[in-house]
């Protein structure tokens, strides 16, 4: 661990820093170029001009929630291909069939889901 | 110093791509593009941002007024933090990471956040609709950008992008890995909520997507910056991934990478004039059915090859991956051609003419030139 290695980690944090305070720096600067004038009318959801019915947060039949399931499959895969990517030349045949074997039951689960119908407009 | 470069990279990217996708579209189209404000029109994306500013900035009543200013500070997070881990020349990166690669992968997961959070917080029907959408879409195409920066970790036997353009010296990536870049263009298209994969904001039925309720500033910072920020950072990490990063004869490193970045966002401007929008079943469809099994596939042929032969693996990957790409691309195209004629029979199904005429053959075909006294 350098003194470099600290450093880096600092300058992603100030960039973060940095991200905030220009997105509230540019709508701030607007807010004293801008003229005001809002009444209600101008304030209500926009519905192409027809006056807006009910709320847009009820109950709402979001038809790819089996595809976040099937992401966080493949997202914990990634988590571990990664470490692996890097190390794998030393580990030779043996940790490449082992990584293999794993991402073939993942392929499974895949496919199970394919034919399931799961990635199917539902 | 650091920050100066990430924030002139940001609107550099507001001011060149939102005029040159209007001049170049408008060339498509046979058009002029803007040409009034300055010479060829080239003041205009400074007008439109001097107007953007001085225009009334509300927040409807019924949105969560918090959240709707959260939002674009979520969403500006992913341009902004990706370029600090891109090398600009040999020695100057904003922060030299040895994680370089799965840094990128976690903070591109950033902008999901922002949309998602976008869409949901202005409490409007297209705005969520678009929201969630975007939502999908994002985290499906998530997948094989995921795989195919593993199979470049591979290659390099590091995941810090100086090691990857360092091992760039003699080969660009793309030459070994047309496939794998051909999956990150695609998949990295879909991420940018490009045409033709610009569902989460198709204007003909969503009006604005998840930027419906955004007006004013907010809208810039949106539709302007961080939208176009994001074409260029994906173009700056493309370069880097396969295009040799700030290599190149003659200019300096710098020049080089914003170059092949600039290129990589024309592309996307060229596909956005020239492709149509997909279905949403079908653009799921093609992430899960397609491009990861395909994406496996590869990374898990690169692996054997680095292992059987660790080498020279350089030369059967190539072979393969070219292989795989010149397959992928001719199945591909019969594959569609197939399906698009099949639509195409069954729709003229009940008309008295042959489905390959599509008008009937007893009329002329009026052409551009005929019409007229």
């Amino acid at each position: 661990m350098t003194p470099d290695y600290y450093v880096s980690y600092l300058s992603i944090a100030l960039l973060g820093l940095a991200d905030i305070l220009f997105v509230l720096a540019l709508i701030g600067a607007s807010r004293l170029v801008q003229r005001r004038n809002p009444y209600p009318q101008k304030l209500t959801t926009y519905e192409c001009g027809i006056e807006p019915f009910s709320d847009s947060w009820s109950p709402f039949a979001i038809r790819y929630y089996i595809f976040a399931l099937l992401f966080v499959l493949f997202d914990v895969e990634a988590v571990f291909l990664y470490p692996w990517a890097v190390i794998f030349r030393d580990m030779g045949f043996t940790g490449f069939i082992e990584m293999m074997i794993f991402i073939t039951v993942l392929l499974f689960g895949l496919f199970y889901a394919w034919i399931k119908g799961a990635l199917e407009w539902v | 110093m650091a920050l100066a470069i990430t924030m002139a990279v940001i609107f550099a990217s507001g001011v060149v791509f939102p005029y040159s996708m209007r001049r170049l579209w408008g060339f498509v189209g046979d058009r002029h593009g803007p040409n009034r404000v300055g010479p060829l029109g080239l003041l205009q994306p400074f007008a439109d941002f001097i107007k953007l500013v001085t225009k009334e900035d509300i927040t409807p009543t019924k949105a969560n007024r918090w959240v709707f200013l959260l939002a674009p500070v979520i969403g500006f997070a992913t341009p902004i933090l990706i370029q600090a881990v891109i090398p600009y020349s040999e020695t100057y990166t904003i922060a030299n990471l040895n994680v370089g690669l799965l840094y990128i992968a976690a903070v591109s997961a950033f902008g999901v956040l922002g949309i998602l959070l976008a869409g949901w917080s202005a409490n409007n029907k297209y705005t969520l609709v678009g929201g969630l959408r975007a939502g999908a879409q994002m985290i499906s195409y998530e997948i094989p950008l995921l795989l195919t920066l593993i199979i470049v970790a591979m290659l390099a036997d590091s995941m810090s992008l100086n090691d990857v353009v360092v091992q760039q010296a003699d080969v660009w990536y793309i030459v070994i890995q047309p496939m794998a870049f051909i999956i990150f263009l695609v998949a990295g298209v879909a991420e940018l909520n490009r045409t033709p994969f610009d569902l989460p904001e198709a204007e003909s039925e969503l009006v604005g997507g998840y930027m419906t309720e955004y007006g004013g500033i907010r809208f810039a910072l949106f539709a302007g910056l961080m939208e176009w920020g994001n074409v260029t950072v994906w173009g700056l990490t493309t370069a880097t991934l396969f295009l040799g990063g700030w290599r190149g004869p003659f200019l300096s490193g710098p020049i080089w990478l914003l170059l092949k970045a600039v290129i990589m966002g024309l592309i996307i401007i060229w596909f956005f004039a020239t492709f149509p929008r997909l279905q949403v079943d079908q653009l799921m469809a093609f992430a899960w059915k397609i491009l990861i099994p395909i994406s496996i596939l590869n990374l898990g042929v690169t692996g054997l090859f680095i292992v059987l032969w660790p080498d020279n693996y350089l030369l059967p990957t190539a072979i393969f991956s070219w292989g795989a790409t010149l397959v992928f691309i001719g199945v591909f195209t019969f594959v569609v051609k197939k399906i698009l004629l099949g639509k195409r029979l069954g729709m003229h199904k009940s008309m008295d003419y042959e489905p390959w005429m599509l008008r009937k053959p007893a009329e002329p075909i009026p052409t551009r030139r005929q019409v007229g006294p």
